[in-house]
């Protein structure tokens, strides 16, 4: 056995070194674990502060002895790559353990062993652990709102047979692939509108939106007789005379019965609330953001200076102001700019100036996009003899719209996570409902379950979303 | 002329739009005005407000005018994002360089900061800290101090008052510390562009910094001395503490919760700026036999803060429009005293929201010139 030498730990001594820096690790592992799991300190016969400090020393001279390289050990070299290259990722490394070990046992405790979760009354909740009955009793409220209890499986019917719907592109064969499109952007979003404004609400003006649907499919299948050069102009006139038409012309109130729903109450939107109204307007927003984002960042882009001038302006105003502003002015200001006797709901109110506001953000992301393709594209586009519209919807589109697939998704994210504000206008979605419930006097003093409930339903929506659209940017990926 | 009816068309109609629907909406205005007998003007901002604002940076009290509330308002929000920004700024760093560090340990540490703050709205990180954290804390009675001066209390956190003497002085001499610096750093550039040689500009700054200031201490007679809060008793179960400088709690909620979120972000562009400077950079300028240190300061920053600071510029920017998330918390920042209650006192909607979007508008479009002056004063020279 050679000379050892304590400050420089080496090969030649291997064992040794291994050996007695484990040795040491361990004894600083397990004073720090029994500390926290047992409440058994150790080091108790030591003055406070050492007692305290000690495991980080022995820890740390543990980690100097094993820091050994090119010792041979598998193991033991990736223990030092990864946590023990030098002195000061060692320290680091350290600490990081130690406060994770110290607050395992006070979160657990929290969250599931002192917990309670029996009974529908606040009598049970009387451990140093979370009210999880709290969570229990007011689930409904959290997720519906004021919604009425006994209409609720409106809303489920609802959310379960729009995402039925809106899976349907997963199992779409290759000859129906082509549509998907079509299907996304306009037969499922007038869908969902119907099923949230007929089934959720039980709207009273069925007969309304029946003749758009029909004239809008009327126009449709005789669009496709329609020579290419009209089809534009066809399209800007023919759908809403077909509408103006039919409702004031026809009269098909008088004959038929059109669809009418009995039975179904009409909730108004002010009762509406909770997770599910995050979901609608999360929805809604999404689905006029996106339009509208792209006919400003196309606009933005535009050879006319004056719908430049006009789309900049836009896209700098939504951005320049914060979104509690644009609801306060959505719920105080924007009444006074419609003429007296035009009411709009206050739900709709806030779903345009949410809209408006994120079209702002989605329009300077798809404008990066824009930008960052190649003017070959453009020239080789017109080349063909492409026109302004054919150019984009072919071949810009498609190819800038994969390019900001990272940046649309974060867009959406920041939109899911501003719902909360619409407190301002006066809704509750799940946020506002618990601020509502904690302010219940029988139920006081639980603010910090609802927060923490409230934080694990937002983070697996949010990360969920963003893991997809992680998929979507490798899955549309093209090298190039 | 060369105009083309195809051109003029689109934009023709598109202005005639825009207009359409401006006028539609002023027309409207103008009836529901009428309607309601709410007159149109700016001369309310110098009546009498007649409401209190808890925390105020400037002096105030219900006889001021509208116009000194407004002022209120936006010297609050200025508060927060300044706040805000700077301690996310040196949070998000650090993050962002943790999460490229080879330590396991330390990179997954941070990779769970940034998922799980980033991922949680930031209104309810505001409401958590707020109603349930802060709430937790003890009552000032019960408070024990840190570090025996600082109290963190249920009411806020009380720290020890700066008493000057001369403060003056002691601004001068850290103005004339600044100015000396920034002549060194020019000369030092010139110094080094024409011979070659390298001054230690940072430690002659640093030393400069420090030394002027104690200079003025010692020389310019110059005295600072702390004033400790003191606990006091009101009635039997109500206490306060006075003297120093009392953060109210709804502060601190914001600034906490405004800083982690926004710092997550921030980590993220600061990794993004680091990682997207190439390899090659590095080992060329290690090959010409530069330091570590150099390498850092001369090759990899420069590079980098080319990528870091147009996305952090909008975070910057982000977290002073979400700095307005105060008003659900009742922080008196400018939505809330402003657009909250001077609407609710005055009425007139279109004026004082108009003036808030206004202002939000000038305070982010000042900061985006700013950094843009800054981005392209770093921006590669191209020839």
């Amino acid at each position: 056995m050679s000379k050892i030498n304590f400050l420089k730990p080496d090969r030649t001594n291997l064992n040794t070194f291994l050996y007695l820096g484990s040795f040491l690790f361990l004894i600083s592992f397990l004073d720090v674990f029994f500390n926290s799991f047992f409440n058994l300190n150790l080091t108790g016969f030591l003055p406070n502060f050492l007692s305290f400090v000690l495991p980080l020393v022995l820890g740390f001279i543990g980690l100097y002895f094993i820091r050994i390289e090119y010792s041979g050990i598998k193991r033991l070299d990736l223990l030092n790559k990864h946590i023990n290259t030098n002195n000061f990722n060692a320290v680091l490394s350290l600490l990081i353990i130690f406060v994770i070990i110290k607050s395992i046992p006070p979160i657990l405790s929290w969250f599931v062993v002192d917990a309670s979760f029996a009974g529908d009354s606040k009598d049970v909740c009387t451990g140093t652990g979370a009210c999880w009955t709290y969570i229990k009793v007011w689930m409904r409220r959290f997720m519906y709102g004021m919604y009425p209890n006994a209409e609720q499986w409106r809303i489920n019917l609802s959310f379960i047979s729009l995402v039925l719907l809106g899976s349907i592109g997963y199992f779409a064969t290759d000859k129906f692939k082509k549509y998907l499109t079509l299907y996304y952007v306009v037969i499922y979003p007038l869908i969902a509108f119907l099923f949230i404004f007929f089934f959720i609400s039980g709207g009273p003006v069925f007969f309304d939106f029946s003749y758009g649907i029909i004239a809008a499919i009327l126009s449709i299948i005789i669009g496709f007789f329609i020579p290419g050069r009209f089809k534009f102009y066809y399209f800007l006139i023919v759908p809403l005379a077909l509408y103006i038409i039919l409702k004031y012309f026809l009269f098909f109130e008088e004959y038929i019965e059109l669809g009418k729903l009995d039975g179904l109450n009409w909730v108004e939107t002010g009762a509406w609330g909770g997770l599910s109204l995050t979901f609608i307007i999360s929805f809604f927003c999404l689905i006029f953001c996106f339009p509208i984002g792209m006919a400003f960042a196309l606009g933005r882009r535009s050879d006319f200076p004056l719908i430049r001038y006009i789309s900049v302006g836009f896209i700098e105003f939504w951005r320049g102001v914060p979104l509690i502003t644009v609801l306060f002015m959505s719920a105080v200001m924007f009444p006074m700019f419609l003429p007296e006797d035009f009411f709009i709901d206050k739900l709709v109110r806030a779903i345009i100036a949410i809209s408006l506001f994120e079209a702002a953000y989605v329009a300077e992301v798809i404008r990066g996009g824009l930008q960052a393709l190649p003017r070959g594209q453009y020239e080789a586009a017109k080349s063909l003899g492409m026109g302004y519209w054919k150019m984009h919807i072919f071949v810009i589109l498609p190819q800038a719209l994969k390019l900001v697939i990272p940046g649309i998704a974060n867009t959406f994210l920041a939109l899911v996570k501003d719902t909360p504000l619409i407190f301002v206008v006066g809704l509750l979605e799940i946020v506002g409902m618990l601020n509502l419930a904690k302010t219940n006097p029988e139920w006081l003093g639980f603010a910090m379950e609802g927060y923490v409930f409230a934080a694990i339903i937002f983070w697996i929506i949010c990360y969920a979303m963003s893991k997809y659209s992680y998929n979507l940017e490798q899955k549309y990926k093209t090298d190039r | 002329m060369n105009l083309k009816l195809k051109d003029i068309v689109p934009q023709l109609i598109t202005v005639i739009a825009v207009v359409l629907i401006f006028g539609f909406f002023t027309y409207n205005a103008q009836i529901n005005m009428e309607n309601r007998g709410i007159d149109f003007g700016y001369g309310f901002l110098s009546q009498e407000s007649s409401f209190d604002v808890q925390f105020s940076l400037i002096e105030y009290d219900g006889s001021h005018s509208y116009f000194r509330a407004y002022l209120v308002g936006l010297l609050n929000t200025i508060l927060v994002s300044v706040i805000g920004i700077i301690i996310a700024t040196i949070l998000g760093v650090i993050v962002g360089v943790a999460r490229l560090s080879p330590n396991y340990l330390i990179n997954k540490f941070a990779a769970f900061y940034v998922e799980f703050f980033r991922n949680i709205p930031l209104l309810l990180q505001i409401f958590f800290w707020y109603f349930a954290a802060l709430r937790a804390l003890p009552l000032p009675q019960d408070a024990e101090a840190i570090f025996g001066v600082f109290f963190l209390t249920i009411k806020g956190l009380y720290v020890p008052a700066f008493i000057w003497q001369n403060f003056s002085i002691f601004f001068y001499s850290l103005v004339a510390a600044v100015i000396a610096i920034i002549v060194i750093r020019i000369h030092a550039k010139k110094v080094q562009e024409n011979q070659g040689k390298q001054i230690p500009v940072f430690f002659i700054s640093l030393g400069l910094i420090f030394i002027l200031p104690l200079l003025s201490f010692l020389i310019g007679g110059v005295k600072l001395s702390f004033e400790v809060p003191v606990l006091k008793q009101l009635a039997t179960t109500s206490f306060i503490y006075e003297g120093g400088v009392s953060l109210p709690p709804e502060l601190i909620a914001l600034t906490l919760s405004l800083s982690l979120y926004t710092a997550t972000f921030i980590a993220e562009c600061v990794r993004a700026g680091i990682q997207g400077v190439g390899k090659g950079q590095k080992e060329a300028a290690a090959s010409i036999g530069l330091t570590p240190n150099q390498v850092l300061k001369l090759v990899i920053m420069p590079q980098a803060l080319r990528i870091i600071i147009p996305p952090t510029t909008n975070q910057y920017l982000n977290l002073t429009k979400n700095s307005s998330l105060a008003a659900a918390i009742a922080y008196p920042d400018l939505v809330l005293v402003f657009a909250g209650t001077a609407l609710m006192q005055t009425g007139k909607a279109i004026e004082i929201v108009s003036i808030t979007m206004f202002t939000y508008l000038t305070l982010s479009i000042s900061i985006s010139i700013l950094m843009n002056w800054y981005n392209k004063r770093i921006a590669i020279q191209e020839k």
